[in-house]
């Protein structure tokens, strides 16, 4: 019986170890981060879904377009709006939006820190800014683009008959 | 909790045994936290050899846990009573080494968090998935017997009905851990060391002279520190095992390497050559793979003599020969020999860094801080049950008196 | 009613996660194969296998040419390692007598010996790397090109083992800093994955050729449908002698090369 200080103290310190984030927010009210500041987009008003739908639902929506496009080469996407979008992370979402301003901003202030989408995808080197946001360095400092970018590409294809590429794609 | 309480009651031996334990598993820790920030670069592995010391000490404990079966199976198909005492060591020790198993892969992975990904979209055509079941599968018998053996031998009562069944069952999956270990590398085109059908039988061989090697120097050892007796025929015949196991695996290498050296194909040769004589000025494992067979053929003779393998002195010196012999050959060369040269004859030069041997040295430590636990308890148990019936014994001597 | 018992709860719920563990393993038994994943070309009636067919004398009119390496490197952001054993390569070159040991004659001259092969991955009709993949992230598709899923591979690097071609590369650390100018529009990877040529599938599927087969300036790299009879390197590989990488093993490669 001796021990019972030691055991109900015990558990009391483990009860309040457990708890404390929720007392630490709770003691912490009047400093509560304000909501987070997003730079929205300046050139589109709609998304690729409703704005509901993408506030708590765009990483589903993310690792469908992910597991579509790579596993099943399916790589167009029809809006609910009737909208076509190319399933790009890096070239249709950051085409309007900032990666910083916008999912950076959101993600720090749920203490959401998990994707490592970014550990692979890159940022592209142009894009529509956010509305306060200055354009990017240009593209033209960036001379490896001879090879990659599509359109550098003389637009030859040096075997046509042998190219039948599917079309049929949904 | 499982009789955990007989953990917690030891001798000052004891605990700083289980503190040093914890010290070089942490070191580890550490070193594996720099392995999972730095990436797997850290190793001596490359391009070439892209499997190096983690798989091949996973290959060679897979085999340790397989050896229970060399006392399990003695004790309940052919009813041989002497091994008695010892099964429950053979199950912990399996227990112990599948667990050494999972972590050896796991810290052999590129990406571990994404390691439920092999349940997550499970994958019946590739023998990883088969390994993962076998594993999961015989970590989980071994964890239902020993816990319904021993609650039983504790409550001293008969154990269950069903759990006969259970054990059975383990004898035939022990066997298909260490077949479906061998058949992820003898599956592979390309890679002609592994390319052979004996591969299997050859890892068995080899699983039940190491194993039971180890169980005997365990039985030795608890003799010592902890005032077990094993009893000396359990021994013997353990003794026996190690040596059949031995020889049969020594004949097995020398069938392998026969053909290959009389068939003199050159790009089976080139792999036997790079590890017995070096390969274009590369003799990286050549000492240590004389060292191997050195070790096999003292411990052979050591264990082929009657008298020499019943000697108190000698045993031991044999079963230190055999596991070490079978950790050089397995836990090494297997691995590393099968990826030199590459198929583009590349001989890539193999060194376990720092970082890798410290991680290693973690994962045997977990393991001997498992085996040194369960140890505990199953001696507890069977000293507190040894304690009641003498007291039994006294308590009717002393009605009786009266 | 009777009592649920702490083991009774424990029963049960074992039994549940068994059940739910039989319901994924039998669907995974009697589910898809591992070419059996859809793509585009499974929807069109033209069947369609990616191949390629390399001349080699042509390859080697220009000695130390190196445009289709550097060209794929930049586009698919190949990170440039220094030491051999953490090198990461989707094209490579590799002298003759190494790739194809045994092909000529112990009196061959020196020089043809040690000409360099232009080697990438031979997406194979059977591909060993896929069958051993214990979570398919690496792939055939209908159109035989050999995918990876770098989101879903855990790097255990079976298949490195399995490639008879040493075709796979793993990251070994994080590849970002080795790689000159990265091309935003192609990801990097992260380490601790596996990689490879994936003959420029974003590419294919925008109407392009391979990167490789675009810049050579011998046009030495001829890229086609091989299900196609009338294709280029169907014709090719008919008017002219032609070797495969291994075809002893059964992988079916689909990269051949004119000696």
């Amino acid at each position: 019986m001796r021990d019972r200080v030691w055991i109900v103290g015990g558990l009391a310190v483990f009860a309040v170890a457990l708890t404390a984030p929720f007392w630490c927010a709770h003691l912490g009210t009047k400093n509560l981060a304000r909501m987070p500041n997003l730079a929205l987009p300046a050139n589109q008003t709609q998304c690729v879904a409703p704005v509901e739908y993408m506030r708590a639902s765009h990483m589903v929506l993310l690792l469908r377009w992910r597991e579509e496009v790579v596993r099943l080469g399916q790589r167009r996407y029809v809006a609910f709006n009737g909208k076509v979008y190319d399933k790009s992370l890096t070239q249709t979402c950051l085409d309007c939006h900032n990666k910083e301003q916008f999912c950076d901003r959101c993600h720090s202030y749920a203490g959401v820190s998990g994707p490592y989408c970014w550990n692979c995808h890159n940022q592209p080197q142009t894009h529509v800014a956010g509305t306060s946001l200055p354009p990017m360095q240009p593209e033209a400092a960036a001379p490896h683009l001879a090879f990659t970018s599509p359109s550098r590409f003389p637009a030859q294809a040096p075997h046509p008959q042998s190219l039948s590429f599917p079309r049929s794609m949904p | 909790m499982f009789m955990f309480e007989k953990a917690i009651v030891g001798s000052r031996r004891y605990w700083i045994w289980l503190f040093c334990l914890l010290g070089v598993i942490a070191a580890a820790l550490c070193f594996y936290l720099y392995q999972f920030n730095v990436g797997l670069g850290v190793t001596g592995m490359g391009r070439d050899v892209s499997w190096g010391l983690y798989i091949a000490q996973f290959t060679f404990f897979v085999g340790v846990a397989a050896s229970a079966v060399m006392v399990v199976l003695p004790y309940y198909l052919h009813d041989y009573k002497q091994f008695g005492r010892i099964t429950i060591l053979g199950e912990f020790l399996a227990i112990t080494a599948v667990v050494m198993c999972i972590l050896f892969i796991f810290v052999d992975l590129g990406q571990p968090a994404r390691m439920l990904n092999m349940i997550l979209h499970p994958t019946p055509w590739s023998l990883m998935f088969w390994d993962m079941i076998s594993l999961g599968g015989y970590l989980l018998l071994n964890a239902v017997i020993t816990l319904v053996t021993l609650t039983a031998e504790r409550e001293e009562v008969a154990p269950p009905a069903w759990i006969r069944p259970v054990i059975l069952l383990s004898i035939p999956w022990a066997v298909s851990i260490h077949t479906v270990t061998a058949f992820l590398y003898s599956g592979l085109p390309g890679r002609s060391f592994w390319l052979t059908a004996i591969m299997a039988p050859r890892f068995l061989a080899g699983a039940f002279c190491s194993g039971p090697a180890l169980l005997i120097l365990f039985c030795l050892l608890l003799r010592k520190m902890a005032g077990f007796d094993a009893g000396q025929k359990a021994i013997d015949t353990l003794a026996v095992i190690v040596a059949y196991a031995m020889s049969i695996n020594v004949f097995f290498i020398l069938v392998e390497a026969f053909t290959v050296l009389y068939s003199r194909i050159p790009g089976d040769v080139a792999h036997l050559e790079y590890l017995y004589w070096g390969l274009r000025g590369n003799h990286h494992l050549v000492p240590w793979m004389w060292l191997s067979v050195l070790l096999a053929i003292v411990s052979l003779v050591l264990l082929l003599v009657p008298s020499w393998r019943r000697n108190r002195l000698l045993l031991p010196v044999a079963c230190v020969c055999v596991f070490l012999a079978l950790w050089l050959d397995k836990g090494l060369g297997l691995i590393v020999g099968g990826f030199v040269p590459s198929p583009l004859d590349t001989i890539a030069t193999y060194t376990p860094t720092l970082p890798e041997w410290s991680i290693v040295l973690g994962i045997w430590a977990i393991g001997a801080f498992m085996i040194t636990v369960f140890y505990k308890i199953a001696l507890g148990v069977r000293k507190e049950v040894g304690e009641m019936e003498v007291h039994e014994s006294t308590l009717v001597a002393g009605t009786a008196s009266h | 009613m009777k009592k649920i018992t702490r083991k009774d709860f424990l029963r049960l719920t074992g039994l549940s996660f068994l059940a739910a563990g039989a319901i994924e393993t039998t669907r995974a038994v009697t589910g898809s194969a591992p070419s059996a994943n859809a793509s585009p070309a499974a929807q069109s009636s033209q069947p369609v296998r990616w191949g390629m067919v390399v001349d080699l004398q042509k390859c080697q009119k220009e000695k130390n040419c190196d445009i289709c390496i550097r060209a794929c490197n930049s586009a698919h952001n190949v990170p440039q390692f220094d030491d051999p054993k953490h090198q990461v390569k989707w094209v490579w070159t590799q002298p003759f007598e190494t790739v194809f040991p045994f092909t000529q004659s112990s009196y061959a001259g020196q020089s043809d010996a040690q000409a360099p092969v232009v080697l990438m991955c031979n997406h194979c009709a059977s591909p060993p790397c896929v069958h051993v993949c214990p979570t398919q992230a690496t792939w055939k598709r209908d159109d035989g090109i050999v995918m990876m899923d770098w989101h879903r591979c855990i790097g255990c690097r079976y298949c490195m083992a399995a490639c008879p071609y040493g075709s796979r590369s793993f990251n070994w650390f994080d590849p970002r800093p080795a790689i000159a100018h990265i091309n935003p529009d192609f990801p990097t990877r992260t380490k601790g994955v596996v990689e490879k040529c994936n003959f420029c599938e974003e590419r294919l599927a925008q109407g392009l050729s391979p990167a490789c087969v675009e810049v050579c300036p011998q046009k030495a790299l001829v890229f086609g449908n091989l299900a196609d009879p009338n294709s280029e390197p169907r014709q090719l590989l008919r008017q002219r002698f032609a070797i495969q990488r291994e075809p002893e093993l059964g992988t079916g490669p689909s990269v051949y090369y004119l000696v």
